[in-house]
């Protein structure tokens, strides 16, 4: 079981938080073809490596925030408020 | 009967003076406080102990500790039973009762040892092979009877399981010499550190000498505050360095109520040691599975430990220098060593024994007796050279090297090199957060494995740079423990019954890769893991396969390192506790009016008030029967609850919910259905503006979780500029509902504020009211297509003024009902529950709501989903009523609607169903391919071989205007 640091809480275990997967995604306009629309909803890359997502601290504070976490060692190796760029 | 106990002073674990007395197999045997169930066994001169896995070959006690294979029994407790436990860490307790597995119909005639007869017919993989045709199902039952290890108990279990979450800076897993050395450092060093032992006490291997060093360690540990946990075994490396373990608090039989008999230890630490020591390597030789052939080690524990000679005259196969001290520990202790057969040439062999006959490139050829060890036939290793001699001998013992215990390095994602001297698999470095000392990391010199072990634990607390590990000490051994031209069956995996010969088809087959060799022959996959076999059968593929041991490589380690039972997985999340129910407000109140309590979702609601022996459905008929000629009166205290807060809460519903709340008016109440961004339907419920700024919304009762999780994700992920507060006050507001033509009658006698009667409050209005000091926020909407008021209220005034309304409904005639007459009451009006009526495919479309979206301008969630051609399908399913054709036979819920008889292709299926009180007559919805254009239709519903004809009709079954909504 991981450990995350919430923004807000610093360091819980992960059976606190619930992850809503894959974050920076970009919701593609009403008008947007079924093709573009289909890719947005169901396509997520699975990197071997650094990934991108959104956890909430849901047993404890609600906050929602980024994660840099590494997909073969667990390693998280950032978190960042919601609303901020992707690390580069 | 070759095994006895020795004399005095041998068997530094027992106590001679206190004898326990226990039951194996029906016959009563005598122990020794401090034995093992093993060692008590090995006392009584028991050999066999059960039956092999496939072959149903006599198996005996194989270990002395918790890579035992063979000797695996079930205990017995009254009607409780532990299945597959290890005999050889089993403590012995007065009355223990013990049985053998894996034979029928005794461990001395079994009826499964003709296997054995038919062994060339049952190869690695042969049910792959041999049951595919026609169908693995049909001999699925008599292959698992024939091949099961021990039965578990049908009973619940009565005992107490319990889980600790604790913190250390260093956890040390294992209590020999070397954890405990590191242990000592790290805590003098000031590091909070925990140690993990298997045994009673501290001590490891060499825990049963005596011996100075150890006790002065032990000292240390205890004046330094090392936390020791005893009887307790690491299983599992996860992420973040979380150590889990095992403590066993009792072994023996339990008490009336049960005993509090095992503790999950989860501990996170900033650093791991694994010190959990080395297993031995078993040697490859025919027929080594015998019950008398063991590990060496083993019976010199038995010997030392316990005051057990495990034979009279011992044969050692040796392939590794410990075999030595072994034959001069046991001959000191009275055990003849009749001689040492060497696999090695003279050149490798680095230890003598004096007046023991050593014979270098030496193996054993076969092994003579069946159910115990007769003698041995022992031949050139290399298979030249002098003629085979045959050796009279009652034990066999097995000293093929050491097998290093990194399993929990592996675990934690550390690689593993081969270091062909010593023929073992040791860590390749540190991996993560754990660093392995003494002989798991192929330390077997004591003085440096003590020393490296010390500078680990004092690097640890002070984040130093932690000294790698340089294996020594372990004397050179080769890597194949089989003599050159061995024929018959050398067993690898003794628990798994996989031979040599099994790992040369696998080969031969082209399973090369390790992860194909163990899944394909099953080698360490039992429930040892493989403790005593990996090496061997990592070795054989590659010898089979021309590779040395290290490009062959080893499968990773995965946890449980030793099994850990389900109840101490579980701890107290068992019973009430495995989902805790939640209650209503007015609980007891409803209890003493006759309640009869049902689990819906996760609480604990009156499904109905059954008066005069009435059954269920006889009440909720009577109950809905009420609510439609005079009032019912309701708890909804479950019905979610949300309040939404802020300058820009309007538009932030608008976006939730497909019907538009941006333009209620002040008081004005909406129905919305939450689509999730598939557009699919996930909950329903009701928006009412309180004021410009706020909003009060009631969700279903089972979705209000669902729904704030959906707002927070939404308002703190996406719409980030809007303001908007959400606050879930579910638990803060009882609500009582009054349903029914007499509704505000009996509102109106207790007091209500007549500003709420149905002449100045309108159907899906709410106010803001009192009744006496109590405030209130009354909502008129109905499930049931009657007058109602829900009635919203401080939770603690819930049981009064329920209790107030309830006396004057009762004078009038009224009932109190429960969700079965609630669901008989939306079902005649055609209301959907979400969740019944739905499921994970229905769009809003499918249900009705098809109008309400076309005509809202604004954006909402899911609403680009629906137009995806999927969506826009004209077969999709669609909510219709349905009747039966003959007027009375009620359609099952969940019967398959299909056009062909018998049914093929489902064209839909019943959702609700339920005998109408008011109509007399069956009532049901159901999901229907097109169903909004086949009103009228007769369709076929299927259910258990039955057909029932039915028709769509319209919707709602009663009252089609709607008029009895206003009173």
């Amino acid at each position: 079981m991981m450990q995350i640091p919430c923004i807000l809480c610093g360091r819980r275990d992960e059976s606190e938080f619930v992850c809503g997967g894959a974050s920076h995604l970009l919701r593609p306009p009403l008008e947007a073809s079924d093709q573009q629309w289909g890719d947005y909803l169901f396509f997520r890359d699975n990197p071997k490596g650094v990934h991108l997502e959104r956890w909430r601290h849901a047993q404890g504070c609600g906050r929602w925030f980024n994660v840099a976490r590494h997909t073969v060692t667990h390693e998280i190796l950032s978190v960042y408020a919601i609303t901020e760029p992707a690390p580069r | 009967m070759s095994g006895r106990r020795l004399a005095a002073p041998r068997g530094s674990r027992i106590d001679r003076e206190r004898t326990l007395s226990f039951l194996w197999n029906g016959r009563p045997y005598t122990g020794l406080q401090g034995d093992t169930l093993a060692s008590a066994l090995v006392a009584n001169g028991v050999q066999l102990v059960g039956r092999s896995f496939k072959y149903h070959r006599p198996r005996g006690i194989f270990s002395c500790g918790l890579e035992e294979p063979t000797a695996i029994v079930d205990l017995i407790d009254g009607r409780h039973r532990t299945p597959n436990a290890r005999a050889t860490v089993v403590e012995l307790a007065e009355g223990m009762v013990a049985e053998s597995v894996n034979c029928w119909p005794s461990v001395g005639f079994d009826l499964g040892a003709v296997n054995g007869w038919f062994a060339p017919l049952l190869p690695a993989g042969f049910y792959y092979k041999t049951f595919k045709w026609p169908n693995w199902h049909l001999f699925e039952p008599m292959v698992r009877r024939m091949a099961g290890l021990g039965r578990a108990s049908l009973e619940a279990d009565d005992d107490r399981y319990e889980e600790v979450c604790a913190e250390a800076d260093v956890v040390v897993a294992g209590g020999g010499i070397a954890g405990l050395s590191a242990a000592v450092a790290a805590a003098q060093a000031g590091a909070g550190t925990i140690l993990i032992t298997a045994g009673t006490a501290t001590g490891g291997a060499l825990g049963w000498r005596d011996d100075g060093e150890l006790d002065a360690l032990a000292a240390k540990a205890a004046q330094a505050g090392v936390r020791i946990l005893t009887r307790s075994v690491a299983f599992g490396v996860y992420d973040h360095n979380l150590l889990c373990a095992t403590e066993r608090l009792t072994g023996g039989p339990r008490g009336p109520r049960g005993v509090l008999r095992e503790r999950l230890w989860k501990i996170r630490a900033r650093s791991i040691v694994s010190a959990q020591g080395s297993f031995e390597r078993p040697m490859l030789f025919t027929d080594n599975d015998r019950p008398g052939v063991m590990l060496a080690g083993a019976a010199d524990e038995y010997a030392h430990a316990y005051g057990v000679a495990c034979g009279r005259r011992a044969v050692i196969a040796a392939n590794s220098d410990s075999a030595y001290q072994v034959a001069a520990s046991l001959g000191a202790a009275g055990v003849e060593i009749v001689a040492l057969l060497d696999r090695r040439a003279h050149a490798d062999i680095g230890a003598h024994v004096d007046g023991v006959r050593v014979l270098p490139n030496t193996g054993i050829d076969k092994v003579l007796g069946t159910s115990a060890v007769r003698g041995c036939v022992a031949v050139a290793a290399d298979g030249h050279g002098s003629r085979p001699e045959r050796f009279d001998c009652d034990l066999i013992l097995s000293a093929g090297g050491h097998a290093p215990a990194v399993h929990l390095h592996s675990q934690a994602g550390g690689r593993l090199r081969w270091l062909a001297d010593g023929a073992m698999f040791v860590p390749d470095g540190a991996a993560p957060g754990i660093v392995s000392v003494g002989g798991c990391a192929g330390v077997f010199s004591r003085d440096t494995a003590v020393a490296h072990a010390l500078d680990v634990g004092r690097a640890l607390a002070l984040g130093f740079t932690v000294p790698s590990a340089t294996p020594c000490g372990a004397g050179r051994s080769l890597a194949s423990t089989r003599i050159a031209d061995a024929r018959g069956k050398q067993f690898v995996d003794l628990q798994n019954d996989v031979a040599a010969g099994d790992v040369g088809l696998a080969a031969l087959e082209n399973y090369r890769s390790v992860e194909h060799l163990k899944r394909y022959t099953t080698t360490g996959m039992a429930t040892d893991q493989g403790k005593t076999s990996n090496v061997n059968a990592l070795v054989l593929m590659g010898e089979l396969t021309g590779r040395e041991p290290a490009e062959v490589g080893t499968t990773k380690f995965r946890p449980p390192f030793v099994p850990a039972s389900l109840g101490a997985l579980v701890g107290r999340r068992v019973g009430r506790l495995y989902r805790p129910l939640k209650h209503l407000p007015a609980a007891e109140w409803h209890a003493a009016h006759g309640a009869l309590y049902e689990q819906f979702g996760n609480w604990n609601r009156p499904a109905a008030y059954p008066v005069g022996g009435e059954t269920l459905h006889a009440a909720a008929q009577r109950e809905a029967r009420t609510v439609r000629r005079s009032l019912g009166v309701f708890d909804g205290s479950p019905l979610g609850k949300l309040e939404v807060w802020g300058p820009d809460a309007a538009e932030f519903l608008d976006l939730m919910y497909v019907g538009t709340m941006s333009n209620l008016a002040r008081g004005q109440a909406r129905y919305g259905l939450l689509l999730n961004e598939n557009g699919i339907v996930v909950d329903d419920g009701i928006v009412a503006r309180l004021d410009d700024h706020h909003f009060w919304v009631n969700t279903t009762s089972a979705g209000v979780e669902r729904t704030a999780s959906a707002f927070e994700e939404w308002l703190q992920c996406e719409y980030t500029n809007l303001r908007v507060f959400v606050t879930p006050v579910t638990s803060r507001y009882g609500n009582v509902t009054l349903s029914g033509p007499k509704s505000w009658e009996v509102m109106a006698a207790v007091g209500f504020d007549a500003g709420l009667s149905p002449g100045s409050m309108k159907h899906m209005t709410m106010r803001e009211s009192a009744l006496g000091d109590v405030p209130l926020r009354v909502l008129r909407a109905s499930f049931t297509g009657e007058l109602s008021y829900e009635i919203n209220l401080p939770v603690d005034a819930t049981t009064a003024v329920l209790d107030r309304l309830w006396t004057a409904a009762a004078a009038a005639g009224g009932a109190l009902y429960g969700i079965e007459a609630l669901e008989i009451l939306r079902t005649e009006k055609g209301y959907i529950h979400i969740g019944t009526d739905t499921d994970g495919t229905t769009l809003p479309g499918d249900i009705g709501f098809g109008r309400a979206i076309g005509a809202k301008t604004a954006n909402f969630v899911g609403r680009r989903s629906l137009l995806r051609p999927a969506a826009l399908d004209p077969q999709r399913f669609q909510l219709v009523a349905l009747s039966p054709a003959d007027g009375r036979t009620q359609l099952p819920t969940g019967a398959q609607i299909a056009a062909s008889d018998p049914p093929t292709t489902p064209e839909g299926h019943v959702t609700s169903s339920f005998w109408s009180p008011e109509l007399g007559a069956p009532v049901a919805l159901g999901m229907l391919a097109r169903g909004s254009s086949r009103l009228g239709e007769r369709i076929r519903v299927h259910h258990l071989g039955e057909r029932i004809d039915a028709i769509v009709v319209k919707a709602p079954f009663i009252d089609p205007a709607g008029s009895r909504l206003h009173g």
